[in-house]
């Protein structure tokens, strides 16, 4: 059992929550996620980024969206209560490495989150970083100040242009690839739809880019293969193997299409999806 | 094997039997002559609905009769055949005498899961195997069944005895970590904590027991069995850490450093699935054994109040022939599919799986396409499964091992129409140990080295259960636990 030990609503539907765990906060690096069940006996194990943590108070910090059954309940849980179980830090950490050029973190609606400790870690090590965020209109932007306060430049982009640009984050991803100090790196985190745009944004500039994948998973240790994923025509899993890949080699189109596989049980329509659907639409 | 036999038949044919027996002095010749008595089980049809244990257990006169068909062999190569090698003779003379308590005892002495093991061991590939009375009968399935007497002494014991925790000696002020609650690292905890060791399992999930929880399903090995065995380990001293990954949550070196412990028995088992890689096989609707029994075992998707989702399928292919793929296809028809079909490359006498779970798939209706191997997985425009392309096979020239090795026959390509594929032809080692415990050695199939006394080649660690022998089976995985345990009492002296 894991105490919640702090609860904040960030926006309608998304919620940060500090949780009592002090061997995940001693042990997590930046892109290390963990898996959360809410309730033993019938609860369903969803995986969650770890958005902070700190070591020495003992706890880590999630950020998620209620876009379902197990975040829904999760969401209704208040400080105070407990979760049945949190497994972590799971997956392998953000390379780090000190860059010559800027480092560029696109952040999607709620991948504002995942990339957080892993601007933090950049900014630490002293690389140039520029933050993306990206969002449908203000009320769902999150973590702002704390973006701004570890990135050297934070561009902020709504769908509706109801705060900061009115554009997708791609346009100016590709400004930055055009300008004359290109990305030394790129990292998107969001929609798989926006991931895989950065990502072809970026290919004919040849930028490394890497994405962090967020696929349906089960046990999140590599028993079940239920988070596979095609990158580069080998098979993948995302719990071990990533989560993070080389956006140019990952076929998105069949993560997407595996995304949806209990879409006609589960009833009810995914915010993300319903926001990548309209991306795409837009481009097209 | 013979048709299905209602349990009550059963009981009156073997009750009547025994009332003749018991009146006359059996020789040799009249201990074969008679039938090996049918394990009880539900109705086909009416199993196929529900998650419930399909095979019920022997009655005592069932006992008495199979029993009476040991001949009490002086060599008892039975003996031989059990890797953690059960008096067999003596254990059954007490039972055939109805001294259930003495008989149970005896089995205690070399095997801490009795009711685990009688229910789910390849008997007829062990113990069975050497057994002289199938030997005679020229039919290792004919042989004593000597695990559905075990199996029924380990339920008597747990409904007649009262649980009593064992008096055990004081802390001896050693830890020892064990890694993986499966048999293995529940057989080993039993042996450390009664020689004074304070012993804690570090477990991934969120509930101890291994494959026997997670994967085995319900209907063969009912989930209380388990827990009865873990509560008594609690009940012994055993701390459970579940939700405990080693190698992520904490790497083995820091458990020694770090946290005082000062030996580890890595117990992980082999839980990474492999895949066949044919086309198709990302597609959706295409699952591994582990995440499809995990999905319905141990998040318990076939209760509709659970939160898990699980694919519906009205026709599902499983392609394996072992445990695994038995396991998948019985659970895939109590899911609601319609039509569930078995692929396998091989013969049927080739099938690596226990003969009474082929016959129960049998009689539950799945369908055996033999000599048959898939080629590929056909999706729709939405990338869900729709098909299977498979090719046929026969059986060529016998190969070094005297096996005949399948051959596949040019242009016998056919689909059969499935919504759900289930590849179940075995799993390897999780590398995550590997990668986070340098100096520690592992074989080129990614099994953990180990010497005689499963000490790996890292000072004061050892090894056992699939991690180091591969897939294998509960007893053995057992039996290392055993051996480990023992090793480390050494080594910590
Ligand atoms: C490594 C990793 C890190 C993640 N980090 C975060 C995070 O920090 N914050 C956060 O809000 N979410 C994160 N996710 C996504 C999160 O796990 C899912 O939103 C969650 O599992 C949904 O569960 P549910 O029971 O509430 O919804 P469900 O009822 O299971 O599903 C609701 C809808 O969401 C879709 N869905 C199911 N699983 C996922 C998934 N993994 N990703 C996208 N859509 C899904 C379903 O198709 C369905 O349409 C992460 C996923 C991964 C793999
Ligand atoms: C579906 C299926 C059916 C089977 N049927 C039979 C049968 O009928 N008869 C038979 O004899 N055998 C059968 N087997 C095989 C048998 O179950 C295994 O051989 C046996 O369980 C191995 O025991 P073990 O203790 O080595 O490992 P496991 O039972 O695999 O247990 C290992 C445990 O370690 C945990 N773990 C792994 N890594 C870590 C880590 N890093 N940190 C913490 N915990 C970790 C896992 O979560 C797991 O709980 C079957 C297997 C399967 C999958
Ligand atoms: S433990 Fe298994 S092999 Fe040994 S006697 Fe029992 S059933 Fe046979
Ligand atoms: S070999 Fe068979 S008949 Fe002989 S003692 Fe063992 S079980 Fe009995
Ligand atoms: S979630 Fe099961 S293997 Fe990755």
């Amino acid at each position: 059992m894991n105490k919640i030990l702090e609860k904040k609503q960030l926006s309608a539907d998304v919620f940060r929550m500090k949780i009592e765990a002090p061997l995940i906060a001693e042990e997590r690096k930046a892109g290390q996620f963990l898996i959360l069940q809410v309730d033993k006996e019938l609860g369903e194990r969803i995986p969650l980024t770890i958005a902070n943590a700190d070591a020495q108070e003992g706890f880590i910090e999630i950020i998620f969206q209620a876009v379902g059954a197990t975040t829904r309940q999760l969401s209704r849980k208040e400080a105070g209560e407990s979760v049945e179980a949190v497994l972590g830090p799971l997956g392998q950490p953000t390379v780090i490495e000190k860059k010559d050029g800027p480092v560029v973190c696109v952040g999607g609606g709620i991948g504002v989150a995942p990339m957080h400790p892993i601007v933090e870690a950049h900014h630490k090590i002293g690389n140039r970083v520029i933050t993306i965020m990206g969002a449908r209109n203000k009320d769902l932007l999150i973590m702002e100040d704390e973006m701004k306060a570890l990135s050297d430049e934070l561009i902020i982009c709504t769908d509706d242009g109801s705060y900061g640009r009115k554009d997708l984050v791609t346009v100016p991803l590709k400004e930055l690839c055009e300008s004359d100090t290109p990305p030394a790196e790129v990292i998107a985190i969001g929609p798989p739809i926006m991931m895989k745009f950065c990502a072809e944004t970026t290919r004919p500039y040849k930028v490394h880019t890497m994405v962090s994948l967020n696929t349906i998973m089960v046990d999140g240790t590599g028993m079940c293969g239920g988070c596979r994923v095609s990158i580069g025509g080998e098979t993948k899993f995302v719990c071990v193997d990533g989560p993070e890949f080389d956006g140019h080699l990952v076929d998105f189109d069949n993560m997407m299409m595996r995304l949806k596989s209990y879409k006609n049980q589960e009833a009810h329509r995914c915010n993300l999806d319903i926001e990548a659907e309209k991306l795409e639409a837009e481009r097209k | 094997m013979s048709n299905y036999k209602a349990p009550e038949i059963l009981e009156k044919e073997a009750s009547e039997l025994w009332d003749t027996l018991k009146e006359t002095e059996l020789t040799p010749k009249s201990r074969r002559d008679i039938p090996q008595q049918d394990m009880p089980s539900q109705d086909p049809d009416i199993r196929r609905g529900n998650m419930e244990e399909v095979a019920v257990g022997y009655t005592a006169e069932q006992v008495f009769v199979e029993s009476a068909r040991c001949l009490q062999c002086k060599n008892a190569p039975c003996i031989n055949g059990c890797p953690v090698s059960i008096d067999i003779p003596r254990f059954i003379k007490e039972a055939g005498d109805g001294k259930f308590g003495p008989a149970i005892d005896v089995i205690k002495e070399s095997s801490m899961l009795p009711a685990i093991c009688g229910r789910v061991c390849p008997q007829e590939k062990q113990c069975m195997e050497q057994c002289t009375l199938g030997k005679i009968l020229k039919d290792p399935e004919k042989s004593v069944a000597i695990g559905r007497i075990e199996r029924f002494l380990a339920d008597w014991e747990s409904e007649n005895r009262p649980e009593t925790a064992p008096e055990l000696p004081p802390s001896n002020g050693k830890k020892v970590a064990i890694v993986g609650s499966g048999p293995s690292g529940l057989t080993a905890a039993a042996d450390l904590r009664k020689a004074g060791f304070e012993v804690t399992i570090f477990e991934a999930f969120h509930k101890p027991g291994g494959v026997t929880v997670y994967g085995i399903p319900e209907f063969r090995l009912p989930k209380a069995i388990v827990e009865r065995e873990v509560e008594g380990l609690m009940r012994m001293g055993v701390t459970f850490e579940n939700n405990f990954l080693v190698g992520r949550t904490r790497k083995l070196k820091d458990l020694m450093e770090k946290d005082g412990y000062n030996a580890v028995y890595i117990a992980s088992g082999a839980g990474l699935p492999k895949f066949m890689h044919i086309e198709g096989e990302n597609l959706v609707g295409v699952f591994s054994a582990n995440e499809f029994l995990t999905r319905s075992n141990l998040m318990k998707a076939y209760d509709s109040n659970a939160a898990t989702p699980i694919y519906q399928a009205k026709r599902v292919a499983v392609f394996g022939g072992g445990n695994v793929a038995m396991d998948a296809a019985r659970t895939a028809v109590r899911m609601g599919a319609e039509e569930v079909h078995i692929i396998y490359r091989r013969t049927e006498k080739e099938m690596p799986a226990r003969v009474e779970e082929v016959h129960h798939a049998k009689e539950e209706g799945v369908i055996f396409n033999l000599l048959t191997s898939p080629v590929r997985i056909l999706g729709d425009e939405d990338g869900r499964v729709r098909a299977i392309e498979c090719l046929k096979y026969e059986l060529g020239e016998p190969d070094e091992s005297g096996r005949r090795k399948p051959v596949p026959i040019e242009g016998s390509e056919f689909t059969i129409d499935v919504e759900t594929c289930i590849p179940a032809i075995g799993n390897t080692s999780n590398p995550l140990i590997k990668q986070t415990t340098p100096g520690l050695e592992f074989t080129r199939w990614g099994t953990i080295e180990v010497d005689e006394n499963q000490k790996t080649s890292l000072d004061h660690v050892f090894a056992g259960g699939d991690i180091s022998q591969g897939a294998a089976t509960v007893i053995l995985a057992m039996g290392d636990g055993r051996k480990a345990a023992a090793a480390i009492i050494e080594d910590l002296k």
